[in-house]
């Protein structure tokens, strides 16, 4: 469904993404790890068109989608959340949802319908009316989910999903991420909490400052030398 | 942070009173010229009408869609110059003279407004301010449309519908703004409801989780700026018809997109009727400290309406329409 190829990106001296090559294959959900400053959410920004790499290509459905606008690339099919959370805090949760819904429906009351919908899905129904300034974090977070699904992508890049959540949350944040994959959406997962992702992945790419150190099978991830050095250090390597 | 139990719930035309205050302030604005009959009284009203058509269009490119736009006058000269250089060249009826500053302004949008609607932040309001300096020091040395001293319109007295011209009463003057400042509340009314206007919060809000979401950003961002300039150019064109003279120092200058800016902050930014409140209580003013300085005055209206913005802005961010939301709020708690 994805294709990575060969992306590089450089902020000034500063070498983002180097050379990051991986596939995601239909329905699973692809896990990205690696420590702060490795590239992840770079990677994310490039293959939704909010960076333009420095080279390399990103092939979506067997066509590059290189230079294509952020918009124009939500509408072929992806869609994101961000790890610095944007809802519109001056609009309601379900106005929010309905952003997603309105490039496929051409009603309000229709986009207002299904907005429901999706913000039973993530457990928010009872906040619809509310702005979105007034939610707690765990809430937006399930906004941002439930705001990016109403775009119906066919692949959804999640950008730490249950980062800064408390631990109650976590399992409901990861509940939904499952039943995603099983309505069919593929997923790729920016994911610190190793014991979430690796409950959840197929496959996960392991990133080290801009580098892909490792890609594979969670368990083959989890023994990796180099990713067990970049995030505890060579010594327990 | 705000808990779960705050009270972030949306006002609803129905917390805010439901329909009656709206049918009343309807009535009220019908039969005003026949109960107040003073001239001034009914001149102060056209006014309001007028700066609040064109405050309603900056209210959709700023206070929904985000885009502080400086350059306002711009829309309005235009409006003003089309009719009167059509009729006054021409003869052609002012209402034509009207739909092509429409369209000229248009055009002038989208030519102003592609490249730089690109720009963020601080950066389209620096834009818009200095082409709207260009755009007068143009004027004043366009001969061709009069110069620096711009353009007498003929008075005639015959039929004053196809003139637009009512030398004795205000009255019709008064209801063709009212008319129009309607159809500009009832615009926004309906692109409040609609996709557009979703489209419109959702990029104030967050550009680029809008854009994530399938929003064009440019696409929508350019048609704001085109309704606005739609609204400042028939607000324009009335401007011209009731005063019959103009010059670039009175349709394009940057006090004038100043003004527009202010009426919306001080009314509430962003809500519909945040530009007629504004205008309403900003004119007046105006009108005040003119009578009342005379030649003498200079810039006591523009001190007033500042020390009302500074307050405004510390105690009520969103405006006197935001006060008022905020009363009747107070109002339902104490009931409830």
């Amino acid at each position: 469904m994805l294709a990575v190829n060969y992306l590089n990106k450089s902020f000034g001296g500063l070498q983002a993404n180097q050379n990051i090559n991986f596939e995601v294959a239909e329905g699973e959900i692809l896990g990205v790890i690696g420590p702060n400053g490795a590239g992840k959410s770079t990677l994310f920004d490039l293959v939704t068109g909010f960076e333009k790499p420095d080279s390399g290509d990103v092939l979506f459905l067997g066509k590059s989608i290189l230079g294509l606008r952020p918009d124009q690339i939500n509408r072929l099919g992806i869609g994101r959340t961000f790890q610095k959370l944007k809802p519109f805090p001056q609009m309601t949760v379900e106005e929010n949802v309905m952003v997603g819904l309105m490039q496929h429906v051409s009603q309000m009351n229709e986009a207002r319908e299904e907005a429901h919908r999706y913000l039973e899905f993530v457990g928010l129904i009872d906040k619809m009316s509310v702005y979105a300034h007034g939610l707690s974090t765990g809430q937006r977070k399930r906004l941002e989910l439930a705001r990016a699904m109403a775009s119906r992508p066919k692949l959804l890049l999640l950008d730490e999903v249950t980062g800064g959540v408390d631990q109650k949350t976590v399992p409901e944040l990861v509940s939904l991420v499952e039943r995603l994959r099983t309505e069919g959406t593929t997923v790729v997962l920016i994911e610190h909490n190793m014991k979430v992702l690796m409950s959840l992945a197929d496959h996960v790419v392991a990133l080290h400052l801009g580098q892909q150190i490792a890609y594979g099978r969670p368990q083959e991830i989890q023994a990796h030398k180099q990713v067990i050095e970049s995030y505890l250090g060579a010594s327990y390597a | 942070m705000v808990t779960e139990g705050s009270d972030t719930r949306i006002v609803t035309p129905r917390r805010l009173g439901g329909r009656i205050p709206l049918i009343l302030l309807s009535v009220a604005a019908l039969v005003f010229p026949w109960v107040f009959e003073d001239a001034h009284t009914q001149h102060v009203l056209i006014m309001i009408f007028i700066y609040g058509l064109m405050a309603l269009g900056w209210n959709i490119i700023a206070g929904y869609c985000g885009q502080i736009s400086l350059g306002q006058a711009i829309f309005f000269g235009i409006g003003a110059y089309s009719t009167s250089f059509l009729f006054a060249n021409f003869g052609i009826t002012p209402w034509i003279g009207m739909l092509f500053g429409v369209a000229v302004s248009l055009v002038v949008a989208v030519g102003i407004g592609l490249p730089t609607l690109r720009l963020r932040g601080h950066y389209f309001a620096i834009a818009t301010l200095v082409i709207g300096e260009i755009t007068q020091t143009i004027f004043i040395n366009w001969e061709y449309v009069g110069g620096a001293t711009g353009i007498w319109i003929p008075i005639v007295w015959d039929d004053p519908w196809y003139t637009f011209q009512f030398h004795d009463s205000k009255i019709p003057t008064y209801y063709i703004g009212l008319a129009f400042l309607t159809g500009g509340l009832a615009f926004t009314y309906w692109m409040e409801r609609s996709k557009l206007g979703l489209y419109f919060r959702a990029i104030r809000d967050e550009p680029d989780a809008a854009s994530s979401l399938g929003v064009n950003l440019g696409r929508y961002k350019l048609l704001a700026f085109m309704i606005a300039a739609t609204f400042a150019s028939l607000a324009g064109s009335q401007f011209a018809q009731y005063i019959l003279v103009i010059d670039p120092d009175t349709v394009f200058p940057l006090l004038l997109s100043i003004l527009i800016v202010l009426m919306t902050m001080l009314g509430g930014l962003g809500q519909i009727w945040g530009p007629v409140v504004g205008a309403a209580v900003l004119l007046p003013i105006s009108e005040a400290t003119r009578i009342y300085f005379g030649g003498q005055g200079g810039a006591e209206d523009l001190m007033i309406y500042g020390f009302l913005i500074v307050i405004i802005s510390v105690f009520y961010p969103r405006g006197l329409f935001g006060l008022i939301e905020r009363l009747i709020k107070r109002r339902d708690n104490a009931g409830s």
